[in-house]
């Protein structure tokens, strides 16, 4: 007998798969532009200015410059640093953040011309723990690119990057397992259709561990407060010291897609995904677009956040991580498992 | 008891003034206070936005200058008869901390009449790659010939561009910075 690791929820023919993973990608990615615009923009609000306004309509293409310009830079490489391993680096980091936006889900099963299509890259049954699976082969993509330089910073950048993101990404796990315990489900569109039938957002009961939730993916996106892989003002660059260019820019981007993903688990999770409050119930086209809304409110809290909060410093961090948030994480857990048990 | 006398600690008076201590950190009260003063930094930031930017818009919107800010040099003419008010007596360059005036002089002839004095500046250029604005040309030249304006934007592509010849330094400077009123 086999063992079934996991199962897919709904899965559509072959040629719907490719299409709708097409159109996902092609909304994730738009979505990273547009958290690096917002991440400006607004952190300019923050502190009394404008921000980037001279690219194109109100600054709206600065990204599209950004990108540019990294894109037709000289793609350096340092002599001491392992070629190949170099070179998938920044690739394992962005290719990894596209598949675990796979799992957001954008709607429920809709009818397309006939066809029942499942607004998600796929449903599987065990849910988070494919994005966990997927947030944690990306910290390959630091450790290789780090060590990969042959440069000794770059490498103690991301023992420091991999020591946050291992030690946060306890913390993140812990403190969904209240919304898992309370939902019985792992699959992110079963864990909002609870949502549905029991009528309130999860943020209200599990606001604890919401909060720990969005602390630990400040750090696991490496976001200040939490940003010492890159600590601009007092440490060397971190694990993309000797990146530059194209490769820079996947990098870059990687990171930025981190956020999005971290905030559409966020959004499905606490915020009742496709959900409306107040029991509003909209027609299914209108449900990608209310994830895409409550997706860029979480993004603005992240650049709130950051626009607010100081860096802490590395003991600090790991204090947080092992000594706050771990057993805050964990007692909610306990506290959800022991109501679940009792009101059962 | 040896002669060392051993003073006793004796409580503070009311003259001393205890050294006010905030709570400890740490603990579930330490966990409680942080995460209050989080929210009240999110207040904080989240009051600049609403607030809305208090930035100039610099290229297009200039700060104006106060009358006696010291911008590019100008040289100046008597408006009656439209001689130069220079004569090319070399304090100024004399006075340039930054060495970056230099002054040619040459005799005035009866037909060939430049400036009021005896002697004018046959060449008059001012290096402003060098110069810092400190405007003590100003204040040795006798005759006032030569004062601080208002521009400030002056960068250039070339070295060579950023000496100013007599010529230039005369001429009336495009107005492009915004005058202070009195009372503002």
């Amino acid at each position: 007998m086999t063992t079934v690791l996991a199962t897919v929820g709904y899965s559509e023919a072959w040629w719907i798969q490719i299409l709708k993973s097409l159109v996902i990608f092609i909304v994730g990615f738009s979505m990273v532009p547009l958290a690096l615009m917002m991440d400006r923009k607004l952190m300019g609000r923050f502190q009394n200015r404008y921000g980037p306004n001279r690219v194109g309509p109100f600054g709206a293409l600065q990204p599209m410059a950004d990108i540019f310009k990294l894109l037709v830079k000289e793609q350096f490489r340092p002599r001491t640093s392992v070629g190949f391993l170099f070179a998938i680096a920044p690739a394992i980091s962005i290719v990894t953040a596209c598949v675990a936006f796979a799992i957001v889900p954008f709607g429920n099963t809709v009818d397309i011309f006939g066809t029942q299509v499942g607004l998600y890259g796929i449903d599987p049954s065990i849910g988070v723990l494919f994005a966990f699976a997927f947030s944690a082969i990306a910290v390959y993509g630091l450790m290789l690119g780090g060590w990969a330089s042959g440069s000794k910073y770059s490498f103690l950048g991301a023992m420091r990057s991999a020591a946050q993101l291992i030690s946060y990404e306890v913390s993140m796990g812990l403190s969904l397992v209240g919304v898992i315990i309370t939902c019985g489900t792992l699959s992110l569109t079963q864990i909002v259709a609870h949502q549905d039938s029991a009528g309130m957002w999860l943020v209200i009961p599990q606001f604890v561990g919401f909060v720990v939730f969005m602390v630990a993916a400040f750090a696991e996106t490496s976001r200040p407060p939490f940003d010492l892989p890159e600590a601009d003002a007092e440490l060397v660059a971190g694990y993309n010291t000797e990146y530059g260019g194209g490769r820079f820019a996947s990098y870059y981007a990687a990171e930025y897609f981190h956020m999005v993903i971290a905030s559409g688990i966020a959004v499905t999770m606490f915020f009742g995904g496709w959900l409306l409050p107040f029991g509003i119930d909209p027609p299914a086209w209108v449900d990608p677009i209310v994830v895409l809304v409550k997706l860029t409110l979480v993004i603005a809290i992240f650049v709130w956040v950051r626009a607010t909060l100081p860096r802490l410093r590395y003991d600090q961090l790991m204090s947080l991580g092992w000594k706050v948030l771990l057993p805050l994480a964990t007692a909610n857990a306990l506290v959800t498992a022991i109501v679940v048990t009792v009101a059962n | 008891m040896s002669s060392l006398e051993i003073k006793r600690w004796t409580p503070p008076g009311e003259d001393v003034i205890a050294v006010q201590r905030g709570p400890e950190p740490g603990g579930a009260g330490g966990l409680y206070r942080a995460f209050g003063e989080t929210l009240r930094g999110l207040k904080t930031t989240f009051g600049r936005l609403v607030e809305g930017p208090i930035v100039y818009q610099y290229p297009e919107e200039k700060i104006p200058v106060y009358p006696r800010f010291r911008g590019r040099h100008k040289l100046h003419k008597f408006e009656d008869t439209g001689l130069e008010k220079c004569v090319g007596c070399s304090l100024c360059a004399a006075a340039c901390p930054a060495d970056c005036i230099r002054v040619v002089a040459a005799e005035n002839e009866p037909d060939h009449r430049v400036s009021a004095g005896e002697r004018y500046a046959a060449v008059y250029e001012i290096n402003m790659s060098r110069c810092i604005f400190c405007g003590y040309c100003e204040v040795a030249c006798p005759f006032d010939a030569i004062t601080m304006g208002h521009d400030f934007e002056l960068s250039d592509y070339n070295r060579d561009d950023l000496i100013f010849t007599k010529e230039m330094l005369l001429a009336e400077p495009l107005e492009r910075t915004p005058l202070r009123s009195e009372d503002e």
